[in-house]
């Protein structure tokens, strides 16, 4: 699982609504996995990503080259030190833990696992309607 | 014409545990590629997502058409052995993409509210009785539509709302039996998406559609 994608990830236990993101990272290992590096996405990519919460992220499991805001200005050095973290680094193992419920969530050969028992689901709608809130 | 992603790496164990790609599979091919001029100029995705991967055939697809690294290829299955063979298609085919096992969208939202371009589904639709859609079975649950073979289709009806970004599209596999009319009626009237058919074959007694679906732009 790349950082990208853990910074897309909250917990859905049934009833957790706050401190629910970012998940955090426990027992990780690291993988590198080179891709053709994408200025223009990346860029475009930017304003989508949580940025508290990907240095916090990234801070967690030893990474501290990155800024704690963005900068304004965004040279070729940046975005390629970003390229890095962001799309070359996987975590091949771990487990993501809800900072508010606890739940873990496992991290097997790179794929993270989202599922819960059906105790512990949140119906749907409910997630429609917290997002309808944003 | 591409070709289809080479899936010379999955066995036939593996095809007891997850969904073999067939002629739907191939119909949802034609209609991204049919797109790719639209999908790159005018949509330009940065998120891509598609629902229920299986082997990741069109996700990989989408990922050759688009270049690697293009975009963010998303694609989630409930199915633990799909997102696993999601994840190794992709790599045989020379595409990065992310593979999360999950219910459809779950965990991912409310991160992805109207943050996705690109968002696929090809749903179990084949009509069966109620039961079978919760089949502990994954290949079962891979085709399982239930009542008009609409069950999942309706769930997920919903979520395409809150997924997909202002310029998104979301392309859907249906057959005849869905009352393919009734979704499109539905999602303008609820959610004021405008709609059209973009790939139709006949395959066997099914008739199957793309349908496309997207934001009356006018409406915002």
């Amino acid at each position: 699982m790349r950082l990208v994608v853990h910074n897309m990830l909250q917990c859905h236990v049934k009833g957790c609504n706050s401190n629910n993101f970012p998940l955090r990272l426990f027992d990780v290992e690291l993988e590198i996995h080179e891709i053709e590096f994408n200025p223009q996405f990346l860029q475009s990519l930017l304003p989508k990503l949580d940025w508290n919460a990907f240095i916090s992220t990234a801070n967690q499991i030893g990474i501290t080259s990155l800024p704690q805001t963005l900068p304004e200005e965004i040279d070729e050095d940046f975005l390629k030190n970003l390229h890095r973290i962001l799309f070359e680094t996987h975590i091949m193992q771990g487990k993501m833990v809800c900072s508010n419920c606890s739940h873990e969530y496992p991290i097997k050969e790179g794929i993270p696992n989202m599922l819960l028992n059906e105790e512990e689901a949140e119906e749907e709608a409910e997630v429609e309607a917290e997002a309808e809130e944003d | 014409m591409l070709p289809t992603p080479n899936l010379d790496h999955i066995t036939s164990n593996d095809y007891e545990n997850v969904y073999e790609p067939a002629e739907d599979t191939f119909l949802f091919l034609d209609a991204l590629e049919n797109d790719i001029e639209f999908i790159k100029n005018d949509v330009n995705p940065c998120i891509c997502l598609e629902i229920g991967s299986g082997t990741g055939c069109v996700s990989t697809f989408l990922g050759q058409l688009l270049g690697d690294g293009a975009t963010l290829l998303l694609c989630t299955d409930v199915n633990p052995f799909a997102t696993a063979i999601t994840v190794k298609t992709a790599i045989r085919n020379s595409i990065h993409l992310d593979a999360i096992t999950t219910n459809f969208t779950s965990g991912l939202l409310p991160r992805l509210y109207h943050k996705v371009d690109i968002l696929c589904f090809n749903p179990p639709y084949v009509v069966t009785s109620s039961e079978d859609v919760n089949s502990k079975n994954f290949i079962e649950r891979a085709w399982a539509g239930g009542i008009y073979g609409r069950e999942v289709i309706d769930r997920m009806l919903p979520l395409v709302n809150d997924l997909l970004s202002s310029n998104g599209v979301f392309y859907l596999l249906v057959i005849s039996d869905n009352k393919p009319d009734e979704i499109c009626e539905r999602m303008w009237r609820d959610y004021k998406f405008q709609f059209k058919i973009s790939a139709s074959r006949l395959a066997g007694r099914e008739k199957q559609f793309i349908l496309k679906f997207w934001r009356n732009q006018t409406c915002m």
